[in-house]
């Protein structure tokens, strides 16, 4: 279980997150919305100890994310950092071995290879094994970045954004993929979402953020309403029922 | 995830998955190992004449010399650049090697020429690593609070590589040619004005501080991904990442306190090894990188002392290649 308690942040004087509260049950997705600057990414961060925290506390299991040895929590949680270069000529299995390093000391067992291999078979990432990370496209490449954050087997998982740069197939196959990993290897994803739809279709919980509050928070079809949509991003939106499923019409 | 690629070489993936991703000793490492211990013999053996045993003990001498010089401004500079993920930086940015020269230049105003040569060389060498190592706790200070901006450390560093080159400079101007000299002399890394007597203390340190290194490659190639990536793979950034920032300025402050400075021999080094064994893994690049330095500093030596006749100093001929080199970098992009 992640509880966040009272946490505030602030960059310079300008505050990011305004006292929020939140506790994750283990188990599910949980997608986080809200516009640009509502301060989803510094919430991902603060939970994953990315950022240090200013104010408030978050604990992962019981443990304080501000006081716990890094290692220790690595082999809770992992996250997926908002998309960056990687600097480093590494192969995708080499790569996706680095999820192994919270548990060892960095040389590789049979048992962490095995787990490597998993990995890679369920991102569907077997032909690339030996390619290097700078030479896959970006839709590759996050797989590659998920893969990794998946062979660190942990409980919990973060991603912030995961969809950047990814085309409509790929997105679509991620967001099944962490589907999947929750409902069968009993995973928490907690997942930083742009757009909306994802979070409806695939998420059990959708939390909203704007200006640093929580404005929204509950199962899809509590939040797929015109009047909360409105309130979160600033302007009305259709909700329309596909199949049993609301679908938001946010781009007309 | 469906990603269909046509991947031509898929069984050459196939193999590469199954070879053990820690071989750190192959055929390339070898050859290294061969040309580092080649050049090294014939450094030792080369128009041997006279009192062949004081004449080999002098050599055995620079040989360790020249072999811990190579190691430590290697091993300084692969994790350097790990640190600060930029492989164009050297720790030179940080104005190390300016702070070197300002502190001999202002040694040589005070003492005046003689004055500087009768110095107990074992104090001034301590003397001068310890500055330079405080110097490069201060420039971090700011990161063991937590902060960890690079790039205003990094800006920080070059402002004060200019201010301490303009300040030598200056000081440079102020006092008398025949003492001038003596600051062009320890301007420019020479070993054959090497201190004997340093070697030994030297070399504690240096091999000290690449153990160190040694110890930490797992970790310095976890942090090689990044900050983000290797704080959520568990690595204590901001204990970690200053403590090897300190021994990084340990290891140039040796190195330059003992021939001077050697500011790009880093670059030379570093790059070369990273292009002739094809890897950035640390197990790897880190015993790649002394190797290549060590041919790179015992060849050129052997060169410049018979083919040439000892018309120049090393340190001159290595920072005019170096300097090609890093154009050649900034020109053709990061690979």
């Amino acid at each position: 279980m992640i509880v966040v308690s009272n946490v505030s942040h602030r960059i310079g004087r300008a505050p990011i997150l305004t006292d929020i509260s939140l506790t994750l049950e283990k188990g599910g997705v949980t997608a986080l919305i809200g516009p640009n600057g509502a301060g989803k990414s510094t919430l991902l961060s603060l939970i994953a100890r990315l950022t240090p925290l200013q104010a408030g506390t978050i604990t992962v299991d019981g443990l304080a994310v501000a006081t716990t040895p890094g290692r220790t929590l690595a082999r809770r949680l992992a996250v997926l950092p908002q998309d960056s270069a990687i600097d480093a000529r590494l192969t995708v299995t080499e790569l996706v071995g680095f999820g192994r390093f919270p548990h060892g000391a960095g040389r590789l067992t049979d048992a962490d290879r095995a787990i490597v291999a998993a990995s890679l078979q369920r991102f569907d990432l077997g032909d690339l094994a030996g390619r290097f990370i700078d030479t896959l496209s970006g839709g590759q490449r996050q797989r590659a970045l998920v893969a990794m954050a998946h062979a660190q087997a942990t409980d919990y998982l973060l991603l912030d954004e995961p969809l950047n740069n990814l085309d409509m197939q790929h997105a679509r196959a991620l967001m099944r993929t962490l589907r999947e990993l929750a409902d069968t290897e009993r995973r928490t994803v907690l997942v930083v979402l742009h757009d909306i739809n994802h979070a409806m279709a695939h998420a059990d919980r959708v939390v909203a953020l704007k200006d640093g509050r929580i404005a929204a928070d509950g199962p899809p079809a509590a939040v797929a309403v015109p009047d909360v949509l409105e309130r979160i991003f600033g302007y009305a939106m259709r909700v329309v029922d596909v199949d049993g499923d609301p679908v938001v019409l946010h781009h007309r | 995830m469906a990603d269909r690629t046509t991947v031509s070489g898929s069984d050459a993936a196939g193999t590469s998955a199954t070879r053990p991703v820690e071989a750190v000793f192959d055929r390339r490492m070898a050859l290294l190992l061969l040309v580092a211990l080649a050049l090294s013999a014939a450094y030792m053996t080369v128009s041997l004449r006279g009192n062949i045993a004081f004449a080999l003990e002098l050599r055995a001498i620079r040989l360790v010399a020249l072999w811990q010089v190579a190691v430590a401004v290697a091993v300084s500079t692969v994790l350097f650049q790990t640190l600060t993920q930029n492989r164009i930086l050297t720790p030179a940015i940080m104005g190390m090697d300016a702070l070197y020269l300002l502190g001999q230049t202002a040694l040589v105003f005070l003492l005046g020429g003689l004055g500087y040569a009768g110095l107990d060389p074992a104090l001034k060498f301590a003397a001068e690593s310890l500055i330079m190592t405080t110097m490069a706790a201060t420039l971090f200070a700011p990161m063991l609070k937590g902060r960890t901006d690079m790039t205003l450390m990094l800006l920080t560093g070059v402002v004060l590589g200019i201010l301490f080159r303009s300040l030598a400079a200056l000081l440079a101007r102020l006092i008398d040619p025949n003492a001038f000299a003596v600051v062009q002399s320890v301007s420019f890394a020479d070993f054959n004005t090497l201190r004997r007597d340093l070697v030994w203390p030297a070399l504690a340190v240096t091999a000290l501080g690449t153990a160190v290194a040694w110890r930490a490659r797992h970790l310095l190639d976890v942090a090689a991904l990044g900050r983000a990536r290797a704080v959520g793979l568990g690595l204590d950034w901001t204990r970690t990442v200053p403590a090897l920032l300190v021994l990084v300025a340990l290891l140039v402050a040796v190195s330059t306190a003992l021939v001077g400075p050697v500011a790009l021999l880093g670059l030379i080094v570093v790059a070369g090894a990273e292009r002739l064994i094809g890897s950035r893994r640390h197990a790897r690049l880190l015993p790649a990188a002394c190797l290549v330095g060590i041919s790179i500093l015992v060849g050129g030596q052997l060169v410049l002392q018979h083919g040439l006749g000892g018309a120049s100093a090393l340190g001159i001929v290595v920072d005019f290649a170096g300097g090609l080199l890093f154009l050649a970098l900034l020109a053709g992009g990061r690979r």
